[in-house]
């Protein structure tokens, strides 16, 4: 008698915590009906995970305003992260596991290219849309499926290089470019962009170079374009290595400019290569700056309110990764809410059919048709500098 | 003016690679085994100099010496725990052990130094002096200089003190030092403190030329030891010249033919070398007593 009283008390104190455990969840208190669950790809440890960091921020505060309004489809959303720790074969399995055993309805990719591409035939063939707000390679949306499910808010390789171009050429009259590429294959991807739209204006480059993330001098490099002519470069290596090209540049006493990939945008820039860091021009989708008004600084103070680590713009940088995942979020939300389901072929073809949507980066206008699955075009980037730590965008 | 700045950072980055050879020459000299976390040594004086100068803003002659003692503190573990249980038992584990201290200790460092790289600012390293036409740091001429005066004290000691004699004994023959009373156990210890210290005092001086983070010092470890194998790892002149060499071919390689080239030719001449000359440079044969 009394055992089963007691079990009885245990079952029911069980119970009470379990309800009172499922109330702390995001959405689980206001919200009764299961959660629709979307799933994020990206690095979270390791050397890239600020990338991370970023996209999870700009997602959880798109998360937390659609369930403030209610959800979609009269479901709150709920983020399900795996970690890729930058390695392909990683995520690969992560998202195998978020699709069949957490059942996202859903993916989101993260920085590392290598990790988006071993995911894409797996996202086509589960029929589940992946929307990459980071990774810039262009195969990553140009798969050549038949029926595409991969979709992006960011830049693309093959954009950024024509960017680049457009950049030299306007601001430095640049005739005759030097490319310094970091030796791995986003480097390969960005030469080939980048060759590509030199050769569509029919110009010749002074060379290439490439160097090793570990490389302490680039000085032998960066002579031998200086030889060669060049009268700008084109720089594609994050953040470490392409400190190293600034503070190699500065011994030769080079002044030439400096046209980069968003590389520069993810670490300490200013604090690892000097005052000249701010020679260094590079594209971005979006920039936090000091008098910011709208959308942004709503977005802003929400950063601030939610991750308390968060006090200046200089905290939130590269901002790029935080807006890009911020859009896909809610873009991905209206198409959810207009299919009227969770069924992987109907979002598609709901992402296919948004008309207008109001971003943070900009309005869309039906930002994405099977032939273009890039939401973000050239005409998005922005160019920027580091200046005493902070990202600012340069007027153009 | 590319042959000069070949030259210079050829030679700074080529001591560099020296010191940290060295190392593995005191080891292997000693006692036939080596620290395969010598680069992660590398990483570590980087680290705590950073730590100690930046974070916690000590002066320079505090942080250093400390940076030094905790390389050496490390050394001491490594010898104690990663090496001495797997010889006294005749095993070659110590291989896989040391290789494995390194990986742990990066790791370490990632989660608790964090994961951006750094930058350690030194007075040195900030305006470039023009020498014959080209650009460089002071510190890039300073490097080169305190290599080989280390190299050449450390001669000395080996040569003319009673520490360097008691090392040298044990080298020679161990089972007669140790009936001459010297603690054999001991020198076995102090090489493996004084190579990791030897690697602290090249991160600490690489690290304004770079940046600190807790990867720097893998490619720095391999390099290394490929330049004490191509010495013959048993002669101290012959690692330091063969860092030095590494250092200049590397750079004139990369300044003539381009980065592409880079590694296939270096890496093809040292094979070159070796099967040229199968004991280094200025390594002895070495023989197998049984």
């Amino acid at each position: 008698m009394t055992r089963i009283l007691t079990s009885l008390t245990r079952r029911s104190i069980l119970a009470a915590g379990i309800a009172a455990g499922l109330a702390w969840l995001p959405g689980g208190g206001a919200l009764a009906a299961d959660p629709i669950r979307i799933g994020l790809v990206a690095a979270l440890s390791g050397q890239s995970a600020k990338s991370g960091e970023a996209i999870t921020r700009g997602l959880s505060i798109a998360i937390d305003e659609i369930n403030a309004a209610g959800g979609v489809l009269g479901r709150p959303l709920e983020l399900v992260s795996r970690d890729d720790e930058s390695n392909p074969g990683k995520g690969l399995l992560a998202a195998r596991e978020l699709v069949q055993r957490q059942g996202v309805v859903a993916l989101i990719g993260g920085l590392d290219t290598p990790v988006s591409l071993a995911i894409v035939p797996f996202a086509n063939d589960a029929k589940v849309p992946f929307i990459g707000p980071w990774a810039a390679g262009t195969p990553i949306t140009r798969n050549g499926a038949a029926e595409n499910y991969i979709f992006r808010v960011s830049a693309v390789d093959a954009y950024v290089g024509e960017a680049l171009v457009e950049y030299a050429v306007d601001e430095y009259g640049a005739k005759k470019p030097g490319m310094i590429l970091i030796n791995n294959p986003w480097g390969e991807s960005n030469e080939d962009a980048l060759h590509h739209a030199l050769e569509t204006r029919g110009m010749a480059t002074a060379g290439v170079e490439k160097f090793e993330t570990n490389d302490v001098d680039v000085v032998p490099q960066l002579t031998r374009l200086k030889e060669a002519g060049a009268d700008t470069l084109f720089m594609v290596a994050n953040v470490a290595p392409s400190s190293q090209v600034v503070k190699s540049l500065d011994r030769m006493g080079w002044d030439v400019p400096i046209v980069s990939h968003w590389g520069p945008a993810g670490g300490r820039f200013t604090e690892l290569a000097g005052p000249s860091g701010s020679r260094v021009h590079f594209i971005q989708t979006f920039v936090f700056t000091e008098d910011m008004s709208g959308r942004s600084a709503e977005l802003m103070a929400k950063l601030k309110a939610k991750y308390p680590e968060i006090k200046t713009i200089a905290d939130v940088t590269p901002a790029t990764g935080i807006a890009n995942a911020y859009d896909a979020m809610h873009l991905l939300a209206v198409a959810i809410g207009n299919a009227g389901s969770t069924d992987g072929p109907a979002i598609r073809q709901a992402l296919y059919g948004i008309e207008e949507h109001e971003g943070l980066i900009k309005t869309y206008r039906k930002p994405f048709s099977p032939e273009n699955q890039d939401a973000l075009g050239p005409e998005d980037y922005v160019f920027s500098h580091f200046v005493e730590g902070k990202i600012l965008p340069l007027g153009k | 003016m590319l042959l000069t700045s070949a030259l210079i950072s050829g030679l700074g980055l080529g001591a560099m690679y020296g010191l940290i050879a060295l190392g593995f020459h005191v080891t292997y000299s000693v006692s036939n085994t080596v620290n395969f976390a010598q680069g992660s040594a590398v990483m570590l004086g980087a680290v705590l100099g950073y730590t100690f100068m930046v974070t916690l803003g000590w002066p320079f002659w505090a942080a250093v010496p400390a940076a030094l003692a905790g390389c050496a503190l490390l050394g001491l573990v490594v010898e104690r725990a990663l090496v001495r249980p797997f010889v006294s038992r005749g095993s070659d584990s110590w291989l896989m052990a040391t290789v494995a201290g390194g990986i742990l200790l990066d790791n370490t460092v990632l989660f608790t130094f964090g994961k951006e790289p750094r930058s350690l600012p030194s007075p040195l390293a900030s305006e470039p002096v023009s020498l014959f036409g080209a650009g460089v740091y002071p510190l890039q001429l300073v490097i080169p200089v305190v290599g080989i005066a280390i190299a050449v004290v450390l001669q000395l000691v080996f040569r003319r003190t009673r520490l360097g004699k008691v090392l040298l004994a044990v080298v020679q023959n161990r089972d007669a030092a140790r009936l001459m009373g010297i603690d054999a156990k001991a020198v076995v210890a102090t090489s493996f403190a004084l190579a990791a210290v030897l690697a602290g005092i090249a991160g600490l001086l690489i690290a304004p030329l770079y940046s600190v983070h807790s990867e720097m010092g893998m490619l720095f470890g391999l390099k290394a030891f490929a330049v004490a194998i191509l010495g013959g790892i048993t002669s101290a002149p012959g690692v330091v010249i063969a860092g030095l060499l590494y250092g200049v071919i590397e750079a004139l390689v990369t300044a003539y033919l381009g980065s592409t080239y880079t590694q296939i030719v270096v890496f093809s001449v040292i094979i070159l070398a070796l099967t040229l000359m199968p004991n280094g440079l200025l390594g002895r044969a070495a023989v197998n007593k049984v």
